[in-house]
This record gives C-alpha cells, sequence and structure tokens, in this order.
C-alpha cells in the first residue's frame, strides 16, 4: 500500500494558485524529488503535507488515513512525519543535544538518559559527537543543517521531508549535507525532497517530479526525466 | 599563531597617533566637565535665593534627625516592591499567553485580557490607588482586604501588570514564526511550543524593557503613601509638617535613587551584553 498519496491538492495565496490540483503517490522506502523553478509549489507541497499549509482543495492520505481532515488532530500527524527547513530553524537558546531531544522528551515521553543517549549514538554516527553542548551559532552552515536532520529523525518519523536543504550552504559545505541524506536511503527512510541539485536527485531519488506553476507536468525514474523527458516544459527547464 | 608577526613602521606610527588623539580626547572631556560642574556650582550657589535654599533643603541636622524614620520608611517601600514585582511579572506573562490563545473556548478569556490592559494601562497610576485603597474598603464585603499595604500592594500590581504584560506579548510576537512551524513540525503543542520554545527566547529578549518597568514600579511605591502607611515619602511629610524644613524630602529621593541607580546600570549592561552577542554571533 501506497505510505502517502496526495489527490488532487489545490493551494491559494489570495488571488493566485500556488499548487493547481496535484496528484503524486509515494509507497514505503521511496525517494522522491520535486524539481522545478522556485515559485513552482515544490515547498508549499511539503509544507501542506506537513499541515503546515491547510489545502483549500483535495485529499492527502498517510498509511490510509486521511491528515486533511479537518477533524484529524494536526500534532498527531506531525509526531509521524518530519521536516527540514532550508533555514535549518534550530532552537538558539538550546544546545545541540536539547534540540534533538526535545520533541521525543516532551512528545513521545522518551525518559531524559534514554533520548540523550539515543541523540550522542546519531550524532557520532554523523560525525558531530563533539557538538552535544554546543549552540547551534556557533556551528558552520553544513553542522546546523545535518543537526537539523538529526533532530527530525529523533523522533523515528514514517515520513521525512526535505525543503531545499542544501540552498542556504555554500558549495563546499553541500556534500556533507547530501551525504547524510544518502545514509539515510541506504536505511530505508522513505523521503520527499525539494531540491536544486540536479546531479544528486538523479543519483538518489527513485522518482522525479517536476513541477511548474503549480502543476505536477512529469514524473518518473530520474533516467527518463533527465534524458527522455516527454513534455517541452520540462524539455526547457533542463535543457533551457 | 601570530609571533611571526613584528609591526610594521607604519603600524607603529599609527598606534603613536592614536594614543596621542585618546589623551586629547581625555583632556576634552575633563575640561568640559569641569566648566560645566563649576558653572553650574556657581550659578546655584550665586542665586539670591540659594542661603534660603540651602537651609531648607540641604540642612545638615535636618537630614540626620530625619534620616532613621525615612530609611525605616524605605525599608517599607522595599517590601512594597519586592512582593508586587514577582506578582506583577507572573500574571503579567500570564495576561500575555491569555491574548495568544486561538482555541475557540477561550474568547471570553482573550476578550478579557485585551479589556484588562486596554483599561488599567489608561488609568494614571495615583488614581487607581485610590480607587482601590478607598473603593475596596468601602464595600464591606466579607474577606476584602482593608489594609493599606495590601491594598497599595493590589493598586500597584493592576497597573503594572498591564504594562508588563504588552511587553511580553511583544517579545513572543518578536519570536520567528518558523520557530513555531519548527517546533510544531515536531509534533508539540500550542503550549509546549510556547513553553519550551517561544517564550524562553521572548524572555531574553525583554529583559532590559522589563528592568525599566522594575525602575518605575520601584518610584511610584511612594504613591502608597496616599493611603496611610508609614513608608519613607510619609515619614519625610511628617519631619517636614514638624519643621518646616524640607531636607527629609531629599533624602527620601537618595534613597530611591540608591535603588534605582544601580538597577539602571544592571539594565545597561545586560544590554550592551545582548548586543555584543548579537554582533559576535
Amino acid at each position: 500500500m501506497a505510505l502517502l498519496t496526495i489527490d488532487g491538492v489545490w493551494k491559494r495565496y489570495q488571488d493566485h494558485s500556488v499548487l493547481r490540483g496535484v496528484d503524486l503517490t509515494v509507497s514505503s522506502h521511496e525517494v522522491v524529488c520535486l524539481i522545478g523553478a522556485s515559485g513552482s509549489g515544490k515547498s508549499t507541497l511539503l509544507r501542506c503535507v506537513n499541515l503546515l499549509e491547510t489545502v483549500d482543495d483535495g485529499a492527502i492520505h498517510l498509511d490510509g488515513q486521511e491528515i486533511t481532515d479537518v477533524r484529524a488532530d494536526p500534532d498527531d500527524i506531525r509526531k509521524r512525519i518530519g521536516i527540514v527547513f532550508q533555514a535549518y530553524n534550530l532552537f538558539p537558546h538550546m544546545t545541540v543535544l536539547d534540540n534533538i531531544t526535545l520533541a521525543p522528551r516532551k512528545v513521545h515521553g522518551v525518559r531524559r538518559a534514554e533520548a540523550e543517549s539515543q541523540a550522542r549514538d546519531i550524532l557520532t554516527r554523523f560525525g558531530l559527537a563533539d557538538k552535544a553542548a554546543t549552540y547551534p551559532d556557533r556551528l558552520s552552515g553544513g553542522q546546523q543543517q545535518r543537526v537539523a536532520i538529526i533532530r527530525a529523525l529523533a523522533t523515528h518519523p514514517r515520513l521525512l521531508l526535505l525543503d531545499e536543504v542544501t540552498s542556504a550552504l555554500d558549495p563546499t559545505l553541500v556534500n556533507e549535507v547530501l551525504g547524510i541524506i544518502r545514509e539515510l536511503k541506504q536505511t530505508g527512510m522513505t523521503m520527499i525532497l525539494a531540491t536544486h541539485e540536479m546531479t544528486f536527485a538523479r543519483d538518489i531519488a527513485d522518482t522525479i517530479c517536476f513541477l511548474d506553476q503549480g502543476t505536477l507536468v512529469e514524473h518518473g525514474p530520474p533516467a527518463q526525466i533527465f534524458d527522455a523527458p516527454q513534455n517541452p516544459r520540462t524539455r526547457e527547464f533542463l535543457y533551457g | 599563531m601570530t609571533t611571526d608577526w613584528v609591526k610594521s613602521d607604519r603600524q607603529l606610527a599609527r598606534e603613536t597617533l592614536l594614543r596621542a588623539r585618546g589623551r586629547r580626547s581625555l583632556s576634552a572631556a575633563t575640561t568640559s566637565t569641569v566648566i560645566v560642574v563649576v558653572v553650574a556650582a556657581v550659578a546655584i550657589t550665586a542665586s539670591p535665593g540659594w542661603p534660603r535654599v540651602q537651609e531648607t533643603f540641604f540642612n545638615w541636622d535636618a537630614l540626620v534627625n530625619s534620616l532613621p524614620d525615612v530609611l525605616r520608611g524605605f525599608l517599607l517601600n522595599v517590601m512594597l516592591f519586592m512582593i508586587a514585582e514577582p506578582i506583577v511579572l507572573v500574571l503579567g506573562l500570564g495576561v500575555a499567553l491569555v491574548r495568544g490563545l486561538r482555541a475557540p473556548v477561550f474568547f471570553p478569556l482573550r476578550a478579557l485580557a485585551v479589556l484588562y490592559t486596554d483599561i488599567f494601562r489608561g488609568i494614571p497610576v495615583i488614581l487607581l490607588i485610590y480607587l482601590v485603597g478607598f473603593g475596596v474598603p468601602a464595600l464591606q464585603l466579607q474577606g476584602a482586604p482593608a489594609d493599606p499595604f495590601t491594598l497599595g500592594i493590589i493598586a500597584l500590581v493592576l497597573s503594572y501588570t498591564s504594562f508588563v504584560a504588552e511587553v511580553f506579548r511583544s517579545g513572543i510576537d518578536s519570536i520567528h514564526p518558523s520557530q513555531r512551524a519548527a517546533a510544531r513540525s515536531l509534533g508539540l503543542s500550542h503550549g509546549q511550543t510556547m513553553r519550551y520554545v517561544v517564550v524562553p527566547q521572548a524572555i531574553r529578549r525583554v529583559v532590559p524593557p522589563l528592568l525599566n518597568d522594575f525602575a518605575s514600579l520601584q518610584k511610584d511605591t511612594a504613591l502608597v503613601a496616599l493611603l496611610g502607611p508609614l513608608e519613607a515619602l510619609r515619614q519625610a511629610q511628617i519631619h517636614v509638617a514638624k519643621t518646616f524644613n524640607y531636607t527629609p524630602y531629599v533624602a527620601a529621593a537618595l534613597l530611591f535613587i540608591a535603588l534605582t541607580v544601580p538597577m539602571a546600570r544592571f539594565t545597561d549592561h545586560l544590554a550592551a551584553r545582548a548586543a555584543h552577542r548579537r554582533g559576535g554571533g
């Protein structure tokens, strides 16, 4: 069964439609990359899936449950979905360790000692063991973004959304963040990424979705989209 | 790291010039300060009424005679302040948080919070002290406080909570929405988001304006004198009434300054540290 299904989702801001009836299905362990120009609706689609935006039409199902149902509890749904933002959005008044353990402790009721030992394990795995007691503003952009990814993972989400997570980083720092995402794919994490890193998208994605002006123009395996795009708009975006 | 660096002649010459400029700035500051102080002192002491003012306001004997009583009264001001301030802080934060509640059930609470700040921010403290101090006992309610000390605290708390609530609210509003989005996306509820993410950051931001309100509250404890407790101003009034010498007022003023000046310097220190941290971040 599909992990996530998006059916005819519309999103309007005032009189401008940002999403115009998007349909998309994501299976377990699938990695989906959303590509398209800025303003094509990639970020908005991710924010709708995480209920940070309310859809104006259509429906989104997670594990068969309609999460766009107005009677559903958004806090409960967000517990199952992790999101990482372009601007990291770490909590500046908390250490790296507290940033990571806040949600496990307060939302999932994990004991502090257990949450911290889990956090330290994953920090070690991603080469940040010595940063546990550091505050975010003492870290480089790449380190901050890696901590933000770890924070999103700490609650063991069913689905991870990554919103242009390398766009604020300089080129030398991009790779350390992409490295983590590669590792997550190995562990079978289901992910939807909005990205401008075409080479990386081709390398990691199972499915590429090209969005243009709020519509999902074309989707398919990377080889098909990058080497033999069917739609003229996709060709124009990729080849200029 | 820089052991291989020997200052060049150009740098040495530059530093000599900077030192010379520093000395000139210092002497200019000293000279202008001395001139201002001397001119002010001469202007005041040379005025025709000075001997009389000196006798009425700066009389050493009157100061020594009244100081023990004024000081004893001042302890009451300190107590008023020490009791009122924590209550103001807690209630102020509470009112600010209530105004941020969005659920429809809380509408009456939210409306009440808005009404409260609108009304009590607008009433002059002195009027509020009269209204509470004489109005509440006049109701003759069972269990209502009747002693002027408690009534004074109630009036000060009512007035200052409305200001402090607005300070907290502006601090809460100043936290970028992306912080809330990040917290909510992790599954934290509205309450948890406020408690662990928004309020801790907001409080750090509003410490300087809060301390400013504290200084104001310290001074306004003197207004409770209107209700009769023997605090500093009241004690000074009693001495003035007996001797027709105004020095006790000056004594009371000095005591208030002694309390607020350290507070002001502490506020400056915190503001400077916050600015430094932002610059260095």
